[in-house]
């Protein structure tokens, strides 16, 4: 009778999540890999095969676009994780315990803008007829206007920006519950602060780390408003492909494609990532 | 007790009012930003108070894309451009035929009527009849660049890093044009096209250094010209007849060559749920009173005999600047797209997203 209603209550509340997973994540994700291996050959008419993942591998163009999309989200990462640190330490950390809250609160209001209108604000900031060139013009520090938008620093600078906060946010929750007794103890027992940084808060702070670096690489690789936007002429980025098969080519088949290698590939980075630091997700992000 | 039986009664009819709402039909439409004005609509539904209308803003690509994944439903009257609907119905079977005796066709522009018709037409039915025309050419700041005529001047180092175009089909089939070619006359040999496509996208990656950036929407390119930063663009005209009311030194200029024509047109999507009142609604917007309100919010001018004379004043001081009777006779209207050929093009713009400098 008891395990009856524990069963009851379990399968209750699984329900929504097991929806959840089946409806919205497993069957698109079964129905993308299934159009994906559909190959036209004429109107209304398809086959079964792998032609679509042929012609990827033939055009450098696309290939050459997944890899200078993983690169730059590499480097987005861990731009994201320079600056994020030191922010999340100081939250957790050095702060008052009164304004930590606040603090915390400040780093998530960006969040309640959507993507969009920030990308916006960085365009009105950074265009030649923007604030920052027309400052600098009148601070006669610059001659001429400069134009900033449009090459792959600005898209990086936005990205950055984007997904900072995703960096922020696991990392203050993982330093937050370290005894500050682990540090006394290393500077007691003769450590220096890199030492100590070293050996005990990067420890410590892995399993943020590692769940802070696989957010936003996967939002970095997976974004694309913010390239968009700022990269201008110069943005190629692989999310832009895969809407340009499925919107302007009408080319589903391709898109579907494209869809299942972006997956793939930044699953494999991800795990490739998780090797060569010699961490698993085991021991990091399900931590207890 | 007394204010309770108000309540009551207020509830009552309020649950009335929504139940007959709820009773009454929907029209919804699927068309292009700016091509379902609030005072029409207000209009219409004066008009024909149980009809509903539910608009959804798109360009041809996406309102294919969306009736392709539907297998054609959802909406009740599409709009899309007239090259776009003989392919899109031979490949994905998205659209019905059209019943032209509810149409009142007399109230059309007879040549682009029997062109629209020529192009829509499949195993002997039709497909689309016109509702606005355009044209897409370049549009200068004719102080900065007072000289500029046709598509190749995009490409001119005078202009360096001060022009822009958006990377879609039409700067292609433009600077083909601009390059002496015609790709219309290509359209039945895609050998040939391919060709085409491969001399005209070495030539946009080569003026892609001297391009400030592609544009993507007529509020972004509209941001780029008025503030200077642009001086010459590929462009819709109506695009460029809204900012020669902000700034009368931007101009519409029809490329020598001849600036390139689109009709958009009135399609009933296969799955439609409210024929009659998509038809209602086209006999509505051709109406000549309607007509100039239409074409005062698209900037486009409607396929009726007098289309240009019924254009808002703005609008037509505008078209007369730019366009002179030679111009309008060397207009390349948009063939029929065949099928295969957007994902020829797709690559090419592709190849030139992709090119560095």
């Amino acid at each position: 009778m008891r395990s009856d209603t524990g069963k009851l209550s379990l399968i209750l509340l699984m329900t929504p999540f097991a929806l959840w997973i089946v409806l919205l994540i497993i069957l698109p994700q079964a129905g993308i890999g299934y159009v994906s291996l559909q190959e036209k050959v004429g109107p209304r008419q398809y086959e079964f095969g792998f032609k679509n993942y042929m012609d990827f591998l033939g055009e450098p163009i696309y290939w050459n676009t997944l890899l200078r999309t993983a690169w730059m989200s590499i480097l987005v990462t861990i731009l994201a994780l320079m600056i994020g640190f030191p922010v999340a330490y100081y939250i957790a950390k050095i702060a008052k315990k009164q304004a930590r809250a606040g603090l915390f609160l400040l780093c998530l209001i960006p969040l309640w803008v959507s993507d969009l209108v920030r990308a916006f604000g960085w365009i009105v900031l950074l265009r030649e007829t923007g604030i920052i060139s027309g400052a600098l013009q009148w601070l006669g520090i610059i001659g001429e206007p400069v134009e900033m938008l449009y090459n792959d620093m600005t898209v990086i600078i936005g990205l950055v920006y984007t997904v900072v906060l995703f960096m922020i946010v696991p990392l203050v929750s993982t330093l937050d519950g370290m005894d500050d007794a682990l540090l006394e103890a290393g500077y007691n027992l003769g450590g220096s602060r890199f030492t100590v940084f070293r050996r005990i808060i990067v420890p410590y702070a892995m399993p943020g780390i590692v769940s802070g670096c696989i957010i936003t690489f996967m939002l970095t690789a997976g974004s694309y408003l913010t390239p968009i936007l700022l990269g201008g002429k110069n943005s190629s980025w692989f999310t832009e492909q895969i809407y340009n098969q499925f919107i302007t080519r009408y080319n589903w088949e391709a898109g579907a494609t494209f869809g299942v290698l972006l997956l793939l590939f930044t699953s494999f980075v991800v795990w490739a990532g998780l090797r060569l630091t010699g961490q698993s997700l085991a021991t990091t992000v399900a931590k207890e | 007790m007394k204010t309770s039986l108000k309540l009551m009664l207020a509830g009552t009819a309020m649950g009335l009012t929504a139940g007959s709402m709820a009773s009454a039909e929907t029209l919804r439409l699927l068309t292009w930003g700016s091509y379902a004005p609030d005072e029409l609509i207000q209009k219409f539904e004066e008009e024909y108070p149980d009809i509903d209308v539910e608009v959804t803003f798109s360009n041809n690509e996406e309102m294919i894309a969306k009736l392709r994944a539907t297998g054609g439903s959802g909406y009740d009257l599409a709009q899309p451009s007239h090259d776009r609907i003989y392919a899109a119905q031979l490949e994905y079977d998205i659209y019905k035929p059209l019943d032209l005796s509810q149409i009142d066709t007399s109230a059309l522009s007879p040549n682009l009527l029997d062109g629209v018709k020529a192009n829509t037409t499949i195993d002997g039915e039709v497909y689309a009849v016109p509702h606005q025309w355009g044209t897409s050419g370049i549009m200068a700041n004719i102080k900065e660049a007072p000289d500029a005529s046709g598509w190749a001047d995009l490409c001119d180092p005078a202009y360096q890093g001060k022009t822009s175009m958006r990377l879609r089909r039409t700067i292609l089939l433009g600077t083909a044009f601009g390059m002496g070619m015609n790709p219309f006359e290509l359209y039945s040999d895609m050998d040939a096209y391919q060709d085409m496509l491969d001399q005209v996208t070495a030539k946009l990656i080569e003026c892609k250094s001297n391009i400030k950036t592609y544009w993507s929407g007529g509020d972004d390119l509209s941001g780029l010209m008025l503030s200077g930063e642009v001086i010459l663009s590929e462009t819709w005209d109506s695009t460029a007849y809204k900012l020669y009311n902000e700034n009368p030194d931007i101009v519409f200029v029809p490329p020598e060559t001849g600036a390139l024509a689109w009709i958009d047109t009135f399609a009933i999507p296969k799955g439609g749920e409210a024929d009659d009142a998509a038809y209602k609604w086209i006999n509505f917007v051709l109406r000549p009173e309607n007509v100039t309100i239409m074409s005062s919010s698209t900037g486009a001018i409607a396929a009726v005999p007098n289309g240009i004379e019924l254009l808002p004043d703005d609008k037509r001081s505008a078209v007369q600047a730019a366009f002179d009777q030679s111009d309008l006779d060397n207009l390349k209207f948009f063939a029929n797209i065949p099928p295969g050929l957007e994902d020829m093009e797709g690559l090419a713009l592709e190849r030139i997203k992709a090119a560095t400098e």
